[in-house]
């Protein structure tokens, strides 16, 4: 699926990236975590945050995720907007808590990883 | 050096942290100083500085502030009032009501350990400043800024930002008690501090910095981080 059927499927609006639009989602990521998302998102995935610090989107560009949700209508730091712009990061915004917008991407097709807890 | 001590004012610390059982232990323990920071407040600093002196141990005025990323900065202060400039901004960025039955007590208490009063400021939350913007009003207060415990995934810059980013200007680097080496956090070319961030009497000065100087002071630990003279930092 890509970017821009999640973007009019949800009515997320482009903070920056326009022109990223095109890129094919590979799966979905949900943390605040830096550090968490470094060590567990893959290539491709839509990374889900709260965080509008802008190490979001230096830890986007070099997982190369297919883009950046910020949740609850969290406007992002002038530097954030800044280095995606200039790292080629497509930031996204929606007023809906992670909790239901997780669950509207994953009604759409959006997949995780599964991880060892498959069936625990 | 130990420059990461609670008191009972912080609620996650054990209610025997009082001014002058804190400064008996740091003493017990061979500190030359230690540096008060509680969850986003001074309150207790003063206390504990007058308790620090009946036992011949320096006592910097600090606190560890809680930043919109939910980031721990140490912010280490030449004196309380400084401190006290700082922990009014501060306050005017926070919100919520703590309640103790959840979080614990926040006692403000004397250097003669009586309480003197109960904080009523949730003082476990999140203030709305980023680590930038607290970087550069803890400078603009002639003070330090020192990223708390980055080896710990909680609460930590690394853990919630990923990296140390390069922009900000900190004076140096926590590692807590159970980080075994400092080899991973040498790249950031900072100083690296060690600490024992106590909660109980007991782990005061468990984890410690060594500085070799005339007398440890903030003015000698602010020339031996920013490298422009006094003291200097040493192996333990």
């Amino acid at each position: 699926m890509r970017l821009k059927e999640l973007v009019d499927s949800l009515g997320l609006r482009v903070l920056c990236g326009d022109e990223h639009l095109d890129r094919e989602v590979t799966g979905g990521y949900v943390s605040d975590l830096m550090s968490d998302v470094i060590a567990h998102a893959e290539e491709g995935y839509l990374w889900v945050t709260l965080q509008t610090h802008a190490n979001t989107a230096a830890v986007a560009a070099m997982k190369d995720l297919s883009g950046v949700v910020l949740i609850g209508g969290r406007q992002p730091e002038k530097d954030t907007l800044d280095k995606a712009r200039a790292r080629g990061v497509a930031l996204l915004g929606s007023g809906l808590p992670a909790f239901e917008l997780v669950g509207r991407l994953y009604s759409l097709g959006v997949r995780g990883r599964h991880g060892d807890a498959e069936g625990a | 050096m130990d420059l990461h001590v609670h008191t009972c004012l912080s609620p996650c610390a054990d209610n025997s942290m009082t001014p002058p059982a804190i400064a008996a232990r740091a003493a017990a323990a061979g500190l030359a100083a230690i540096a008060v920071c509680d969850h986003n407040t001074g309150g207790n600093v003063p206390a504990v500085q007058t308790a620090g002196r009946r036992h011949g141990v320096e006592v910097l005025a600090g606190m560890e502030v809680t930043s919109a990323e939910e980031v721990h900065l140490l912010a280490l202060f030449a004196d309380a009032c400084a401190l006290g400039s700082f922990e009014s901004e501060v306050a005017g960025h926070m919100t919520g009501t703590n309640d103790p039955r959840y979080f614990g007590d926040q006692i403000l208490a004397d250097e003669n350990g009586e309480p003197t009063g109960l904080e009523e400021r949730l003082l476990l939350g999140a203030c709305d400043l980023s680590v930038g913007d607290l970087v550069e009003r803890i400078h603009g207060l002639g003070g330090l800024v020192v990223a708390s415990h980055v080896d710990k995934e909680a609460f930590s810059l690394i853990g919630q930002l990923g990296f140390v980013p390069p922009e900000l200007a900190l004076d140096a680097i926590e590692l807590s008690p159970h980080s075994p080496s400092d080899m991973e956090f040498r790249r950031y070319g900072l100083p690296i501090l060690r600490s024992s961030d106590a909660h109980f009497l007991e782990d005061i000065g468990g984890s410690h910095s060594c500085l070799r100087a005339e007398r440890a002071t903030f003015v000698e630990l602010a020339g031996a981080l920013r490298g422009t003279g006094g003291g200097a930092l040493v192996d333990c």
